[in-house]
């Protein structure tokens, strides 16, 4: 009982009471106030790039991610064992790491000629960084047990190579693909330690959700800061709500 | 056939090596191509030196507070029997869909000077944002999840027979939970603390806004990074950079290690 | 000592796994709790145990009242389904484990736990981990286990489940014989028909959370109280409302008032005993028991027409 109630204190000082203020916060001027916050020139700004943004790179993520994972589960390569464990590299690396890391060799001073520093296209560079584990990660044990019976059984059928992988491994893959994409995305909506150094942080053109509340932040106008955050929560925690439902959903009618 | 494998694989290394790698190893590159002297200079400066003691001190403070909250958090999740559970099991994995920055605003707002708290801690003389504490508390936030969500499954995977048959032959629960569950999950809580600590090590968005980002007194490894990038100190930034990722170098290896030995130990 | 279990009732959710169960089994007896699946037995021996607590009613071991007192108070041994063997502990420490959370002085533990060792024949096996045992060893150490304590009754769920036909053959014949040698109140939990008349003293058979009936095997099988134990124990052709044994159908070569014909259809020859499928003049299929000798006088023949006689039915009130 005592444990229990310090887990509850614990959890209480660190998510609970916080998220509640940040709520009260972002509704303390009523909803008219809310709307205006969120939906003034530079907030609309910075929320609509930031959902484009994650947008496209979840859609290179689904790509390459299922395309890592199937390298690393039926190919075999002199490394592989290497290469699989940096997979886990962003996860491990800090935030501020990784964009210091890229901006050596695709910012100003590129010694392979690319500079991409304070464009959109580094927003997408950066969250590709630290958004790549989770669509290999979730593919990759669903593709280490799919029954290879199924596809050959599917060529002795008469299916190409083609057809195979649209008509039975891809629709096994989807779940975790779906998955990876969802946690992605979530991610990629909250991103800042690797965009802050990047991006440059330009008003309408390369501030995204997160670097706008930080701004708002500074300038000690904790309305408007607030009122992004719960935009931000929101989205994620709606992606994260759906991919829930989703898997609960088919946990019990698939299976 | 073996064309096209061929195909698919230099497509996904090289998106590997152009993404990751490459980038990785130009910063060390960059970092020693004037040699040792530079960097050690770097290291060795006074700001970059509290800097790392900070960041070890958070470590040590945040790391065990949520290595005891995940175990206990896992066991009331996996063994417990109460209403709400699910929505608990939400509210842990939360901080995992928040921003980093707005988990710092959040805390901001309860425990700055304008904040819910605010009021309180400044008559008894309690500084937390803009100080340690405050970088703690963040650092925690962030972090939190890690060994719950590690522990939880292997917990489950337990099973509770051997709890039982502990009991049964005596033993009370606190020398069930030490002798009998905690050897048998400890992997899945290493695990867990190895990516709180890496997490914890690493941590920028929330730190940020909650530490004031004041050299030498609040500054920790990560923020250091970007305070000598914008101050043109880029010898300095590179140097911790490379400090921070030979850390992360070193979980990798950690995280590998643990994954074939609780994977050995399932198998068994 | 004695275990009673009085009016015990348990639901799990809208399941009712017990439904006012009374049991009592005396000191020193060998008792098995037979059903099928869901008949409620496990949770019987868990209440027992202290594993679950009822809903409503009263356990006693002993002379003493123990319904709500924890698992660790109340020195039962149990055994496991799976056996739940510490898996990061040598066999040794597993057998060991009561006595150390006891703070028993170690040299008494040293030669308590080889005592047992012994007793389970598995002297060389001190130093293994339950990974490197056989499914009956495991069995063994978990039987050690729970012995070690020296509890006042033992508790096993479901034994031999878990293991191929010889080794649960051999454990049966060698958990009889233990019992015989240290005599301790046992109570085990089973499906299979054939284990608890083989094993126990006493049977109880339970049936969707209720006990049908209790007795010893011999009871059971002759004198069945209703249709749910006749058919659960031992074979059972059904005739509409009535019920036979296989074995008491007779087959005779020459047609006297009391029997009646009936058509062999098949012949089904399972080494000392024979099947015998046979269609009767009303139509009503009924299968019939003879030993191998008895079929070669009868010359029986697929096809043939014969006379049987047909024991008094047992008819059940339902």
């Amino acid at each position: 009982m005592l444990g229990r109630g310090l887990l509850g204190l614990y959890l209480s000082v660190l998510v609970l009471l916080p998220v509640a203020a940040l709520l009260a916060k972002s509704g303390s001027g009523g909803l008219d106030a809310f709307w205006r916050e969120v939906t003034g020139p530079e907030a609309q700004a910075a929320i609509k790039l930031t959902l484009a943004t994650s947008a496209i790179v979840v859609v290179i993520n689904a790509f390459f991610g299922t395309l890592i994972a199937w390298v690393l589960v039926r190919d075999e390569f002199p490394g592989k064992r290497y290469v699989n464990a940096l997979i886990d590299l962003p996860f491990a690396l800090p935030t501020i790491v990784a964009g210091v890391v890229l901006l050596a060799l695709y910012g100003k001073n590129s010694p392979v000629g690319i500079d991409v520093a304070f464009t959109r296209a580094s927003i997408v560079l950066a969250l590709l960084f630290v958004t790549l584990p989770f669509v290999v990660r979730s593919v990759q044990p669903v593709l280490i047990e799919l029954d290879r019976s199924m596809e050959e059984a599917a060529a002795s059928l008469g299916a190409g190579p083609l057809t195979v992988l649209r008509r039975i491994v891809l629709p096994t893959l989807t779940p975790a693909i779906v998955s990876g994409v969802a946690l992605s995305f979530a991610r990629a909506v909250g991103e800042y330690g690797s965009l802050v150094l990047i991006t440059g942080n330009l008003p309408f053109k390369t501030e995204v959700g997160s670097v706008y509340v930080f701004g708002q932040i500074q300038n000690e106008d904790l309305p408007a800061a607030a009122a992004v955050s719960v935009v931000l929560l929101i989205v994620a925690l709606a992606v994260l709500g759906a991919l829930t439902l989703v898997s609960r959903w088919r946990s019990k009618h698939v299976l | 056939m073996s064309f096209s494998k061929l195909g698919l694989r230099t497509v996904a290394l090289g998106y590997l090596a152009l993404l990751l790698v490459a980038p990785v190893a130009m910063i060390f590159y960059r970092t020693f191509e004037h040699g040792l002297a530079p960097v050690w200079e770097a290291i060795t400066e006074p700001n970059a030196i509290h800097a790392f003691w900070l960041s070890i001190e958070i470590v040590a403070i945040a790391v065990p507070l949520n290595t005891i909250f995940g175990i206990g958090m896992a066991l009331l999740l996996e063994r417990g029997r109460f209403r709400g559970k699910v929505l608990l099991g939400l509210l842990v994995d939360l901080p995992f869909a928040i921003s980093p920055v707005v988990v710092g605003l959040a805390l901001v707002l309860v425990y700055g000077k304008t904040g819910w708290f605010g009021g309180w801690l400044t008559e008894h003389g309690i500084q937390v944002i803009f100080s340690v504490p405050g970088i703690v508390i963040a650092t925690a936030v962030v972090s939190l999840p890690f060994v719950a969500r590690e522990t939880t499954p292997v917990l489950r995977e337990l099973g509770t027979d051997a709890e039982q048959a502990a009991a049964t032959l005596g033993a009370s629960t606190w020398q069930t939970f030490w002798k009998i569950t905690l050897p048998a999950i400890r992997w899945g809580v290493v695990y867990g603390v190895v990516l709180t600590t890496a997490r914890a090590l690493g941590e920028f968005g929330a730190v940020s806004v909650v530490s004031g980002r004041i050299e030498g007194q609040t500054q920790t490894l990560p923020l250091y990074v970007q305070g000598q990038f914008e101050n043109f100190d880029i010898t300095g930034a590179y140097a911790a950079a490379v400090v921070l990722a030979l850390l992360a170098l070193g979980t990798l290896l950690a995280m590998n290690i643990l994954t074939r030995r609780t994977r050995g130990r399932t198998t068994v | 000592m004695a275990i009673e279990a009085r009016n015990v009732s348990k639901r799990f959710g809208d399941f009712v796994a017990l439904e006012d169960v009374c049991i009592r089994v005396n000191d020193g007896a060998l008792t098995a709790l037979l059903g099928p699946s869901g008949s409620g037995k496990s949770t019987l021996l868990r209440i027992i145990a202290g594993l679950e607590t009822p809903d409503a009613g009263e356990v006693e071991i002993g002379d003493e009242i123990v319904t709500d007192a924890p698992a660790r108070t109340r020195d039962v041994g149990f055994v496991f389904q799976h056996y739940a063997p510490f898996k990061h502990m040598t066999v040794y420490d597993n057998v060991a484990f009561g006595l150390k959370v006891r703070k028993r002085p170690k040299a008494e533990i040293r030669a308590r736990v080889q005592e047992l060792l012994g007793l389970v024949r598995l002297d060389g096996l001190a130093d293994r981990y339950p990974s490197q045992l056989s499914g009956g060893q495991l069995q063994r150490m978990a039987l050690a286990r729970a012995l070690a304590v020296q509890p006042r009754v033992l508790l096993l769920d479901e034994p031999f489940g878990a293991l191929d036909a010889q080794v649960r053959g051999e454990l049966r014949e060698w958990l009889r014989k233990l019992h015989e040698e240290i005599h301790v109140t046992t109570i085990f939990v089973t499906h299979d028909q054939e284990e608890a008349m083989e094993v126990a003293e006493q049977i109880v058979v339970m049936n969707k959370g209720k006990i049908e009936q209790a007795g010893t095997p011999r009871e059971l099988y002759e004198s069945p109280r209703n249709e749910f134990v006749m058919s659960f124990i031992g074979p059972v052709n059904r005739l509409g409302d009535t019920f036979l044994r296989p074995h008491d159908i007779q087959i005779l070569t020459d047609a006297d008032g009391s029997t009646s014909e009936a058509l062999v259809q098949r012949v089904v020859h399972l080494g000392f005993e024979v099947r015998v499928e046979l269609t009767l003049h009303d139509g009503r299929d009924v299968w019939a028991q003879v030993t191998r000798e008895s079929a070669e006088q009868l010359e029986l023949q697929e096809g043939q027409i014969l006379a049987v006689r047909l024991p008094p039915p047992r008819v059940f009130a339902t």
